[in-house]
């Protein structure tokens, strides 16, 4: 449970929990997942309705947050997401939308823009090497000046939602250094291959350039110009995926502790065995800790705080790795069941394990921490 | 020496933080010393050095605060402090990062049994000992653990039996740390043994150094000798002495643990001083320091282990104010104060750890003419500590799932049973 929301921002959780609710039970995801799609469309654009996709990105350019703090609205969402495991490409589409709009020039990217917020189109942020984690500098494919254009060679990998995408955000090198191009995924060289995901719905791909032919207009800010952008395009998407982890748990002990009032051994509930009691007590520290440090993290990020890296890391590199910890110690207390397809558990430990991975593990985020300790 | 900046009050006519703040920030430097400028043999502040001269130091600080207007920064005016919000406490805690203070008078003289006497005693025992305390005059300790029961503290066998107008105790207390340095100590007894445990117990403000009370030292692992154990061999205490009702100790030893439980795992906000919690602080400098002398500097292990160190600090902080914040809103009850005793515990066990492990062969000794290097290994061996002072995490764990978590109770020989009848181990 959060305690500092404000009554709007408690709003957009009700809203954003019950529309959830109807559209995307978890039996809807297991459909999803069996018929090999990863999210609905309209489902989607009437998200965007709620303000899914708007609430990071600055008024004047046609986004707006509910609390004027953008960055916690869209955790607040980002939570319902893991209480729920939602479908639907969240973290990127926000992502990439405050980056569109932050950028010097944004106006060149006013029309891809308006259609993510308005929820018609998907976009993707194409950053890192194929089986490598987030490392930017390597991430970076290759940008050619070429004309009055660039010409980008090379490959992504780990794109989330990259199969989804109408386009994407790709971080490459020119000449001048770390830039970002925005390439719609029908251009001429761009060849995109889903993966298959360990999530149920969350996807990803692997996107492939081969002379793929862009006007300098393509560019999301200065050539050379985007490492601030992407630390802080990076610092958004982990704690939206912090956020969906501390979902995500919450939801699982909240049904692991009803199935320890209601599962009975040797004459008395599971809830009367002390050792079983202390695991509980352990898992709820540990998702009070995540909690609270995730919206720490969050009001760094929206405050643009320069402490806000170390923080995002410190929460990622807990809630990674408490968070499949508590889910797998749910499943032991499940028993049998627990290992079964068909109870849910394994959906929410497939979201937590993928969120693990991904934008950085807890280990390497131990080491980015480091590092900005200058150790 | 006070001040020169002059408070700027709001509406209430109560000081402003940032006003607050701007004068700590002036006054600290000119009254209080570097800790980096401390002689060696007096640079241990951290409640490990055992003996007088520490505590006389202590006090004489406190004076000095007390003197120039930062002293009982929480604490009501009418019992000697300054009436002013934890917000005040916060800021001053971090402007006076670095400096000298008299760290050992935070934990239980001025978190646990302080707040103990604000919350139960009696008008004259608030504007005599809390006032006294502030001033540097009074150090306060707890009685509580008995050989024969400490985390099952109700179980008490502590004997007081009314004279008149007086108490009479038999029996002994132990592991009360700091009680040969100590004036006056909130000590747990019985006064009635065929109530059910929790019903026959009565607290006392009793004073420690008196006819009958003979206290020994015990001596810790780490070296240190804080630990003490008294015997009360018909010690004479005055029915003023009593806080709360007679017959009503748990309901006092309840609240007594609840500050406990806030002191230990970080959140009372009767603590002064800096606090290591929640951001850069001491303890992460002083491994960046040691992988640095081993070398380690370098190595990828190392940089994770410092990092999750360093994390864990950085959570703890946060964890703190989210359950603060729960208990003062009554989104959490305040048994959630486990929360962060719980997390303290674990935290610090994990930073022992890895401090052993960064030090490697260095924590096993250390040359007579070199720095102690053997400290790391000499803090591991007192690891425990943090599990079992202030309550154990078990019982920490138990209250979580239990009152918390709404389990189901542990079953308990001697509920509703006269206390006479109960049984008891060695
Ligand atoms: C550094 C330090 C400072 C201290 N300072 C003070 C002080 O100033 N004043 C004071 O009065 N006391 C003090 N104590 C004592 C402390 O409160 C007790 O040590 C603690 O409450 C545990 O009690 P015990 O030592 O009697 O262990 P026991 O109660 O005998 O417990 C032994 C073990 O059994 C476990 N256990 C017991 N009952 C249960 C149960 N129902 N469920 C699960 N596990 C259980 C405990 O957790 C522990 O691991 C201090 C202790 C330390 C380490």
């Amino acid at each position: 449970m959060r305690f500092e929301l404000t009554a709007d921002q408690r709003l957009l959780q009700t809203a954003t929990a019950d529309y959830l609710e109807k559209s995307a039970p978890l039996g809807v995801i297991r459909a999803l997942h069996d018929e090999g799609r990863t999210f609905d469309r309209d489902t989607w654009r009437r998200g965007a309705e709620l303000g899914w996709t708007s609430l990071v990105v600055p008024e004047e350019t046609g986004g707006g947050s509910v609390s004027g703090e953008g960055v916690v609205d869209a955790t607040v969402i980002a939570e319902q997401f893991g209480r729920g495991c939602a479908p639907g490409p969240l973290a990127v589409v926000n992502v990439v939308a405050a980056a569109l709009a932050e950028a010097a020039g944004a106006d060149r990217h006013a029309g891809l823009l308006g259609r993510l917020l308005d929820g018609s189109m998907v976009a993707a942020w194409a950053c890192c090497a194929p089986g490598r984690g987030w490392d930017p500098e390597a991430g970076a494919i290759e940008a050619r000046p070429d004309g009055d254009g660039y010409v980008l060679d090379g490959t992504h990998d780990g794109v989330e939602h990259g199969g989804d995408a109408d386009a994407f955000l790709v971080l490459a090198h020119t000449p001048e250094g770390l830039s970002q191009f925005v390439v719609e995924r029908d251009a001429d060289g761009v060849s995109v291959l889903p993966l298959e995901s360990l999530d149920m719905v969350r996807g990803f791909a692997r996107v492939d350039y081969a002379g793929v032919r862009v006007p300098a207009t393509a560019l999301v800010g200065a050539a050379g110009g985007a490492a601030a952008a992407v630390e802080r395009q990076f610092q958004l998407a982990v704690v939206l995926q912090c956020a969906e982890l501390v979902g995500v748990v919450e939801r699982v002990l909240e049904f692991t502790r009803q199935w320890m009032f209601d599962r009975y051994s040797f004459g008395r509930p599971l809830a009367s065995y002390q050792e079983l009691k202390h695991r509980m007590a352990d898992m709820t520290l540990w998702s009070e800790s995540g909690q609270a440090t995730m919206a720490a993290a969050a009001r760094a990020v929206q405050e643009r705080r320069a402490d806000a890296g170390e923080l995002v890391s410190v929460a990622k590199s807990y809630l990674g790795q408490r968070a499949t910890d508590i889910i797998q110690d749910c499943v032991q207390l499940h028993g049998g069941l627990g290992v079964t397809w068909e109870h849910d558990i394994h959906i929410y430990l497939r979201r937590a394990t993928v969120n693990r991975l991904m934008w950085g593990t807890p280990s390497a985020h131990r080491r980015r921490i480091a590092d900005l300790l200058n150790v | 020496m006070t001040a020169t900046t002059t408070a700027v009050s709001d509406a209430t006519g109560m000081e402003s933080v940032d006003s607050f703040r701007l004068r700590a920030r002036e006054w600290i430097p000119a009254n209080l010393r570097r800790l980096a400028d401390l002689p060696a043999d007096e640079g241990a502040q951290r409640n490990v050095s055992s003996d007088e001269s520490a505590w006389q130091r202590a006090r004489a600080l406190q004076r000095t605060l007390y003197e120039g207007g930062f002293a009982g920064i929480c604490y009501p005016k009418e019992y000697g402090g300054l009436g002013l919000t934890s917000a005040h406490q916060r800021a001053f805690n971090e402007e006076v990062a670095g400096h000298e203070m008299p760290m050992r008078l935070n934990v239980p003289t001025f978190t646990i049994c302080g707040p103990t006497i604000l919350d139960m005693g009696s008008e004259e025992h608030k504007r005599e000992h809390l006032a006294a305390a502030i001033r540097g005059d009074e150090v306060l300790v707890q009685f509580l653990s008995e050989p024969g029961s400490g985390s099952d503290l109700a179980g008490a066998t502590t004997r007081a039996e009314r004279d008149g107008d007086v108490f009479v105790l038999n029996g002994s207390k132990i592991w009360s740390s700091g009680a040969y340095a100590a004036d006056y100590a909130l000590c747990l007894a019985r006064t009635d043994w065929d109530a059910p445990k929790h019903r026959g117990l009565t607290m006392f403000l009793m004073k420690v150094h008196q006819p009958g009370v003979h206290i020994e030292r015990i001596k810790q692992v780490n070296g240190g000798d804080e630990f003490c154990q008294e015997f009360f061999d018909d010690v004479v205490v005055p029915a003023s002495a009593v806080v709360g009702e007679v017959g009503g100790g748990w309901a006092v030893a309840s609240r007594q643990l609840f500050h406990e439980r806030n002191a230990v795992g970080g959140g009372s906000p009767y603590f002064s001083g800096a606090r290591a919690e929640g951001r850069r602080g001491t303890e992460t400098d002083a491994l960046i320091d040691l992988v640095r002398r081993t070398g380690r500097a370098d190595d990828p292990y190392a940089r994770e282990l410092i990092a999750e160190a360093h994390a864990l600090g950085v959570i703890h902080g946060h964890l703190v104010d989210r359950v603060t914040a729960g208990m003062r809103t009554q989104k959490m009850p305040p048994t959630a104060g486990s929360l962060i005793r719980l997390f303290h515990g674990e935290s610090a066990t994990r930073q022992a750890e890895i401090a052993l492990e960064l030090a490697g062969p260095a924590a096993a000794m250390s040359a007579p003419d070199g720095p102690d290097t053997r400290e790391v290994g000499v803090s591991f061996l007192f690891r425990q500590a943090t599990q079992l002072g202030g309550g154990s995490t078990e019982m920490a764990r138990n209250i979580i799932s239990e009152r918390i978590l709404g389990m189901a109770r542990e079953y308990a020989a001697d509920r509703d049973v006269p206390f006479n009848q109960v049984r008891h181990g060695r």
